[in-house]
């Protein structure tokens, strides 16, 4: 495995990427306020966005592959249509639609371009409507700000796992608001909580240096992955297709991927010349792309 | 003085609530982790065939391994 591709074209640290289901098109989002639309195969970029704001933590793919959902220091969630009009400029046709009262930490769409769920410092999650940007349900509980969240594969699903700097991973039903199941293991911040694909179970990267997996039906942990040369934390974390191996990205600079079954590492990847802050498999398995504090992103295979 | 009983009554309350999401969580169904393993290993198992970055599929298939060497015209 080693790096196919290099994005460049960032002009500050990469902090959050996201594939869209074609399975070629990557959005990006940087210190600087640029949301990038890159296409991984060529390398080349189809639409940039500025934001008004700095330290875009957070984007995402529409499931339609025809928006892109973004925010960060500005306390919002805003969704930009994508077009291939040249006369048209994307930042105007922004809409605003989340609201929260501390930065965005993370945000992704459920199955439908309709709906978006977000995650902020302000520690609360919550459930919006694109159209009006009303929301819909909102999740309380933990008790410092959330630093990721990840949907339920299943096309049925409706929950979701979220984790925070209270060192606590919350399972939530997005219907009622409720907690259903809570993880409390980890000795320091959950960056990055990722579903196993098959729903059973998910990982978590924490800045503890060690990654985690629990599981729901059990309900509780099975298995850490960890060495005790590895001290700097795990920024973010993925699953393979299926679900053999676990690629996490950590601030030492380097990605290590783990033998989720055995608990051992399989391999280390060297590349970025910076912390790794963002990685994520591509839909169809076939690679995965990390974002880095060096400017730039690069995919894997 | 109200103000530190005004304060016990939100501890209360917070702590009430605490219990209450806490004897929801103890009373959801568990299933023995010997059971809940053994399914995630048959779920590998099953998937690991079609799962390209573990079995590695051929250069000609995969759109990120370049396939041709460069022809200097």
């Amino acid at each position: 495995m080693k790096t196919r591709r290099t994005l460049k074209g960032h002009g500050n640290k990469v902090l959050c990427m996201d594939w869209c289901k074609d399975k070629r098109r990557i959005v990006s989002s940087s210190q600087d306020g640029k949301v990038i639309v890159w296409d991984s195969f060529t390398t080349n970029k189809e639409h940039a966005v500025t934001m008004p704001c700095t330290w875009v933590m957070a984007c995402a793919y529409a499931p339609s592959g025809c928006a892109i959902a973004c925010g960060g220091l500005d306390n919002k969630c805003s969704v930009y249509p994508l077009t291939f009009d040249k006369n048209e400029n994307m930042a105007a046709k922004k809409k605003s639609v989340a609201m929260h009262t501390n930065y965005l930490s993370a945000c992704s769409f459920t199955n439908s371009d309709m709906q978006i769920l977000t995650a902020s410092g302000d520690g609360t999650c919550a459930l919006w409507d694109v159209e009006s940007g009303q929301l819909l349900q909102s999740f309380h509980g933990h008790g410092a700000d959330v630093l990721c969240l990840d949907l339920a594969p299943s096309e049925t699903g409706n929950t979701f796992v979220s984790g925070g700097c209270d060192k606590k991973a919350m399972v939530w039903d997005m219907r009622s608001g409720q907690c259903i199941q809570s993880f409390e293991t980890h000795d320091s911040d959950i960056n990055s909580v990722r579903y196993y694909p098959s729903g059973d179970a998910f990982a978590s990267g924490s800045d503890d240096a060690t990654c985690r997996l629990y599981d729901l039906r059990a309900d509780r942990e099975v298995a850490i992955y960890s060495k005790e040369s590895i001290i700097f934390g795990a920024s973010s974390v993925d699953f393979s297709l299926s679900g053999r191996l676990l690629f996490a990205g950590y601030n030492d600079y380097t990605i290590n991927v783990w033998d989720v079954l055995k608990g051992s590492r399989v391999s280390i990847l060297f590349g970025h010349e910076n912390r790794v802050s963002a990685l994520r498999v591509s839909p169809d398995g076939t690679a995965f792309c990390s974002g880095s504090w060096d400017h730039t992103l690069r995919i894997w295979a | 003085m109200s103000g530190k009983t005004a304060n016990t009554t939100n501890n209360i309350a917070q702590a009430r609530r605490t219990v209450q999401q806490l004897r929801i969580e103890a009373s959801i169904e568990r299933i023995k982790v010997s059971k809940a393993s053994a399914d995630l290993m048959l779920y590998c198992e099953e998937h690991a065939k079609k799962d390209p970055l573990l079995m590695g599929i051929p250069a000609s298939e995969n759109p990120f391994k370049d396939k041709k060497t460069c022809i200097i015209l």
